[in-house]
């Protein structure tokens, strides 16, 4: 290999003008996917372009979503949180138990939000305190964040929760947008500019290419990790709270391979899986796709499972379609 | 003295010695040689399986499909034995466990040809082998009536007065033995994982070791699934389900490195004995099933906080010893 290797970080930036570099671009693919999906589920089920049932298609992925953005930061960021799932468990079954207390939605609220706080800081100081790997770590909490909700559940549900909880999952604002649709939408407003137009957005970008050189720059790198999986905690609180309200019960395997699902939204988003690239819109539509085909799927009665094969083949693909097409296309330059 | 305390796999040995006489302390016939015996057995599958994955993660690889590859390898063999009840056994094994290859080779590829990330690799597959039993079956399960005496009695077959399983179990370890410490693959997965671009200048190929990683991985898995099967005489989609964490847990209590190039034969062993010892432990000293998940996840965040404090004095020990040079 005499020639020198052109890789994409050895050209300065700005080859091309802005319009070409975003014509070319990952979300630009996805949105093309995406209306595509769209365009292919209403031909095929005549049942989907009703205002309704779009609404309804939303809760499919709101949720995740939610938790999806937050993710999405902490891989940018090298690392990763496999323990969402069972966050969402363990704060589910705290507001299970604080209404048998007799608390009311406000209090409910603040469990929820609380638990998930509490458990983000459990992973933030084993990651950044004691300096472990974040994968192993998280797959630790994972059983230990579930494991608490079987020790207090059992095989029992709750339920009862109050009339007035149930408007966070499924409550709507206006017309056909409902709560969580909105609350999606405004968090990824604020996690888009907290990524994108702050200091904070540029650290997590800075730690995810080079943690040391990060560090070098003066990055507080510790503190900037452990607000990350603060807000994985505070996130996957959140959609425990929705989840929850919309279900109306809790279960210890509430969310159950929910974290496998949230990853491959966040890396399907363009989110590089070794961290330092990607972007909150690429997470958005990502989301839609995710949520679009399993509705799609639904409404052709493909059963849930089926749908999971379709997941786990888009995961692998759309990671190896760019690497074999970069191949194709460098065996074609020669 | 000071160096026999600092042996890993004396210390795990010795944690399992206190815990078992805890156990006993509360209900003494659970050291009666016989009942050992009985949770050796039980804790075989999971030692077979989690030498295949220490043999992944030495590589500074990961691989969560291993519960979903015996899920779909022991279903395929169970078929087989409802399709023909009449074929022999050992053709059954060695079907699964091909079976098993075939799926460790499909991971191994898409790590080793198309550099995908290995947990990006068996998230994906971990779902799509899950749902291939689904296809393959339209989530029936395959009971006991549907297979042949001859399918569900070998693993339990008394052979020295030990059943075959626990033999089977006990050869996998030797063989792993002798793999790791025996021959050039082994030394290749401890070089791949403790520094890819040296392994890389002594003429080791880095994919390659990882692909050859996998198929072993798989190979376990298949010989598992047609053991599980076997053994608790059911077949269906969720077999197993939520078990690749165990394997896992396994590696790391037994003080293999997440970050590879770290981990022996005898410490897998032994982290996986360890489980097995808690599981079998917590229904006799009355704490219910339930807690066992938990306590699975304490003892992780232990193991990882114990291994990482161990590792790092390593480390400062090597230092110190090139200052004085």
């Amino acid at each position: 290999m005499a020639e020198t290797h052109l890789s994409p970080r050895n050209i300065p930036d700005r080859l091309e003008g802005r319009s070409a570099r975003l014509l070319k671009s990952w979300e630009s693919l996805l949105l093309v996917v995406a209306c595509l999906i769209f365009l292919g589920n209403s031909l095929a089920s005549p049942y989907f372009l009703d205002p309704w049932n779009l609404s309804d298609a939303t809760f499919n992925f709101t949720e995740k979503a939610m938790i999806a953005f937050a993710m999405a930061l902490v891989i940018i960021s090298g690392e990763i949180d496999l323990s969402v799932a069972s966050i969402i468990a363990l704060a589910s079954t705290a507001m299970g138990y604080a209404v048998q207390l007799g608390f009311d939605t406000p209090a409910l609220v603040v469990v929820g939000l609380s638990v998930g706080l509490l458990c983000g800081v459990v992973n933030g100081l084993l990651i950044t305190g004691l300096g472990l790997p974040s994968i192993v770590v998280t797959i630790g909490t994972m059983s230990l964040f579930r494991g608490l909700s079987f020790i207090i559940l059992g095989d029992q549900a709750f339920t009862g929760y109050p009339d007035s909880f149930a408007w966070f999952g499924q409550g709507y604002i206006w017309w056909v947008f409902s709560f969580e649709f909105t609350l999606f939408v405004v968090l990824a407003v604020i996690y888009g500019v907290v990524l994108h137009k702050t200091n904070f957005g540029r650290a997590v970008y800075a730690i995810g290419n080079n943690q040391t050189a990060a560090l070098f720059s003066g990055i507080r790198v510790g503190r900037v990790k452990f607000t990350l999986f603060l807000l994985t905690g505070l996130m996957a609180g959140l959609a425990s709270i929705c989840l929850t309200s919309r279900l109306g019960s809790t279960r210890p395997s509430i969310a159950l391979g929910w974290e496998l699902e949230v990853v491959t939204m966040v890396v399907l988003g363009g989110v590089s899986i070794l961290g330092g690239s990607g972007t909150i819109p690429g997470v958005v539509l990502a989301a839609l796709i995710m949520g679009m085909v399993t509705f799609g799927f639904g409404l052709l009665n493909v059963p849930g499972i089926v749908m999971s094969i379709f997941i786990g083949l888009l995961l692998i693909s759309v990671i190896a379609l760019p690497i074999l097409w970069r191949r194709a296309r460098r065996r074609l330059a020669h | 003295m000071a160096k026999l305390l600092k042996n890993r796999e004396l210390l795990l040995v010795g944690a399992i010695l206190v815990l078992i006489a805890l156990i006993a302390w509360r209900f003494p016939p659970f050291v009666a040689p016989a009942n050992l015996a009985r949770v050796y057995n039980d804790t075989s599958i999971l030692i077979i399986l989690a030498l295949g994955q220490m043999a992944v993660i030495l590589t500074r690889c990961i691989d969560l499909s291993m519960a979903a590859n015996l899920a779909l390898s022991g279903m395929v063999a169970a078929m087989l034995n409802a399709a023909f009840p009449g074929l022999p056994i050992p053709i059954i094994i060695l079907s699964a466990m091909a079976l098993g290859a075939v799926l460790g080779m499909i991971n191994g590829a898409l790590v080793w040809k198309l550099d995908i990330p290995p947990i990006v690799v068996t998230l994906g597959t971990l779902t799509i082998y899950r749902g291939l039993i689904f296809l393959l079956t339209n989530g029936k399960w395959i009971n006991a009536h549907q297979m042949s005496d001859a399918f569900k009695s070998f693993p339990r077959a008394d052979l020295a007065g030990i059943p075959v399983l626990s033999w089977l179990s006990v050869v996998m370890i030797a063989a792993m033995f002798l793999v790791m410490s025996r021959t050039a693959l082994g030394r290749a997965f401890f070089a791949v994982g403790g520094n890819p671009h040296a392994a890389v200048y002594t003429g080791i190929d880095v994919g390659r070791t990882r692909f050859f990683a996998y198929c072993l991985s798989g190979t376990l898995a298949g010989l598992s699934g047609y053991l599980w099967v076997s053994r608790y005489a059911v077949a269906y989609v969720d077999i197993a389900a939520g078990f690749e964490l165990d394997i896992i847990a396994a590696c790391v209590i037994g003080g293999i490195s997440i970050a590879g190039g770290i981990g022996s034969v005898p410490g897998a062993v032994l982290g996986a004995m360890f489980l097995g010892v808690i599981k079998n432990a917590l229904p006799v000293i009355n704490i219910s099933p339930f807690a066992q998940m938990a306590i699975s996840g304490m003892v992780i965040i232990t193991a990882v906080a114990v291994n990482a404090r161990a590792e790092r004095r390593k480390g400062r020990v090597i230092l110190k010893k090139a200052e004085a040079v």
